[in-house]
């Protein structure tokens, strides 16, 4: 693990200081060629097959299953994302507002619901709120199996279902990993600072607003990340909810699209590609709140 | 907590009263909540218990057939149990690897070396690739007749695999589309690592422990809280693969060849919402939260044994 071992101080040590030290650098060097190696041929694995996709999306048909493939398309078709982009079954503008609705709607009752929810947990003392919580933990546990039917009765009885209001509306009520991860951000702020505030007569909603959430910004905007990714991935919701083509996501739509164009790999790439760039872009400009996210949950799982 | 008030009297008085509005706040901080708790994740859990014994087709109210639902799941159709099989052979395949290659790639990640965040990045971006764009990706990719896999494998001398045709390398092929996500846990890894001390690793140096010996007792204990997360993650998340395999099958109706693809949640999918045999799908779903549950419970009671927390000693 340690790479910056240097000699140790015992006799036998000192006796072969230069000789010790210059085998130690040569491991070291070794090693780190290793390490970098082993990295670079990983982070190849990972990346080509979107290279693949690139490639593939910019191809003419007739090299699209060329043999030997062909990884550089030549000549290059820019014609097949405009090609995509209006091809019959797959209306871009209106798939991109369709998810653009649920994502902003649902990562704003996200944003808006757990804190509060959160603060509730972390910060305020209130009998049963210890149950409650492992009762929330516990939901994180429940696969969503289980849960898919009995949901999807209540929402058609409530006459929700064709609608987005049930991918929409829970979003509203909290959800459990949030809620999680946000009370343990919580629990982290001193609770000597809240002490002080009630000193001095502020209430616990001023509180929760003037010195918590603002501490707690990078946790939040995590949140909001996680949802907003889940949303615009998501498949299985509007699959169940979602009837009529006018309301299609662009994961719907692009299921459609495959359907419809089942040996178009280069038209069906490109559209894959333009469901999958935002969200590219978003990360490529958050990334840091996103691991800072994601290695919150792991720590005290 | 108030030294400043006069009398023992009014600070207790001052106490029960803030402690009541602090409850009464807390009630309502966490009310909305609660009502999803109760409404969407507590009740639904009742309902399809009871549902799992009803014939209901949601035209007519549910009607109580007894064990009606499990008797024929485990008997008359026999697709419920090859598609338990099929999703534990994908969770047995998948899980172990995505652990051990997530933890392999965390490992090299916290070395001192420079353009670890590029790396990492790297590492992460599929996870973020939309299921639905993936699964076409991957459709493409693992053609049999001009995919890219088969390419690179004849170069190398191997024989090209029917992966997507074959019952035998169907589900070889959904575990390794799983591995192309792995980043999510090798981030999460790479936070319990960084949370080792490194005076812990030094102290096993001075002890001559070479590198295996500073991994298996070092590393491995320290990261056990992690790798037990990851593991319960994993687990609940493969059991329920659906999304790429409802896109590579082209919905729920195709198990793939000789149903060797028909997954667990993808049977269900098929019961509910195709033949809206909601009793029957509920039933399934209730087995299947069953087994999720006495897994979940077997590691967690496993890990009194392996799992190491600090300060709980």
């Amino acid at each position: 693990m340690s790479t910056s071992d240097l000699q140790y101080p015992t006799a036998e040590a000192q006796v072969s200081w230069r000789e010790r030290l210059a085998g130690k650098t040569f491991t070291v060097a070794v090693q780190r060629a290793a390490i970098y190696t082993i990295l670079i041929l990983a982070s190849v694995a990972f990346l080509f097959p979107l290279a693949w996709m690139v490639s593939t999306s910019l191809k003419v048909k007739s090299q699209v299953m060329a043999m030997p493939p062909v990884l550089i398309p030549n000549p290059i078709r820019w014609a097949n994302f405009p090609d995509a982009l209006n091809a019959p079954n797959f209306p871009f503008p209106l798939l991109l507002k369709n998810t653009l609705t649920y994502c902003v709607l649902a990562t704003l009752g996200v944003v808006i619901s757990c804190p509060i929810a959160a603060y509730s947990f972390a910060r305020l003392r209130w009998p049963g709120r210890d149950l409650v919580f492992m009762a929330t933990l516990a939901t994180m546990m429940v696969p969503g199996t289980v849960t898919l039917i009995p949901t999807f009765i209540i929402f058609r009885y409530l006459g929700w279902t064709g609608s987005y209001l049930p991918l929409i509306v829970p979003a509203f009520f909290g959800g459990a990993f949030y809620i999680f991860l946000l009370r343990q951000f919580f629990m982290s702020i001193p609770m000597e600072l809240s002490e002080a505030a009630i000193m001095d007569g502020a209430s616990h909603l001023t509180i929760m607003l003037r010195i918590v959430m603002p501490l707690a910004k990078p946790a939040l905007a995590a949140v909001a990340l996680f949802e907003f990714l889940a949303d615009w991935n998501d498949f299985i919701q509007p699959l169940i909810y979602v009837t009529s083509e006018k309301m299609f996501t662009l994961s719907l739509g692009l299921y459609a699209f495959r359907d419809r164009w089942e040996t178009r790999y280069d038209l069906m790439m490109a559209a894959g590609l333009v469901v999958t760039l935002p969200i590219l872009v978003l990360f490529f400009f958050t990334q840091r709140t996103f691991i800072e996210g994601i290695a919150l949950t792991g720590i005290k799982g | 907590m108030a030294p400043l008030h006069p009398t023992r009297g009014s600070v207790f008085g001052w106490m029960r009263k803030s402690a009541r509005t602090e409850a009464l706040l807390g009630v309502a901080l966490a009310g909305p909540w609660i009502v999803r708790l109760v409404v969407l994740h507590l009740y639904p859990i009742i309902a399809a218990t009871y549902y799992s014994f009803t014939r209901y087709s949601m035209i007519k109210s549910p009607t109580w057939i007894g064990l009606g639902n499990y008797i024929a799941m485990f008997t008359r159709d026999r697709l419920p149990m090859q598609a338990l099989y099929n999703s534990f052979y994908y969770s047995i395949g998948a899980v172990p690897l995505q652990l051990t290659l997530g933890l392999f790639l965390a490992i090299l990640l916290v070395q001192n070396i420079r353009g670890l965040s590029f790396f990492r990045s790297v590492f992460f971006i599929p996870t973020i690739v939309p299921a639905v764009a993936s699964s076409i990706l991957w459709l493409w990719l693992l053609n049999s007749r001009v995919g890219l896999i088969n390419e690179i494998l004849v170069n190398i001398g191997l024989p090209r695999i029917q992966w997507l045709s074959s019952p035998r390398w169907i589900k070889p092929a959904f575990i390794l589309m799983s591995l192309w996500g792995i980043g999510w846990d090798t981030v999460i890894f790479v936070a319990g690592l960084q949370n080792i001390p490194r005076h812990l690793y030094e102290a096993a140096e001075m002890d001559g422990a070479g590198l295996w010996a500073r991994f298996r007792n070092v590393t491995v204990p320290m990261l056990s809280p992690t790798i037990f997360f990851n593991l319960i993650m994993g687990i609940i998340g493969s059991l329920q693969i659906f999304g790429p395999a409802y896109v590579i099958l082209r919905g729920a109706s195709q198990g793939g060849p000789q149903n060797s693809a028909l997954f667990y949640v993808l049977y269900i999918f098929r019961q509910g919402f195709q033949y809206f045999e909601m009793g029957y799908a509920s039933a399934l779903a209730v087995f299947i939260f069953l087994i999720i549950l006495t897994m979940t419970a077997l590691v967690f009671k496993s890990s009194a044994v392996w799992v190491y927390y600090e300060g709980s000693r």
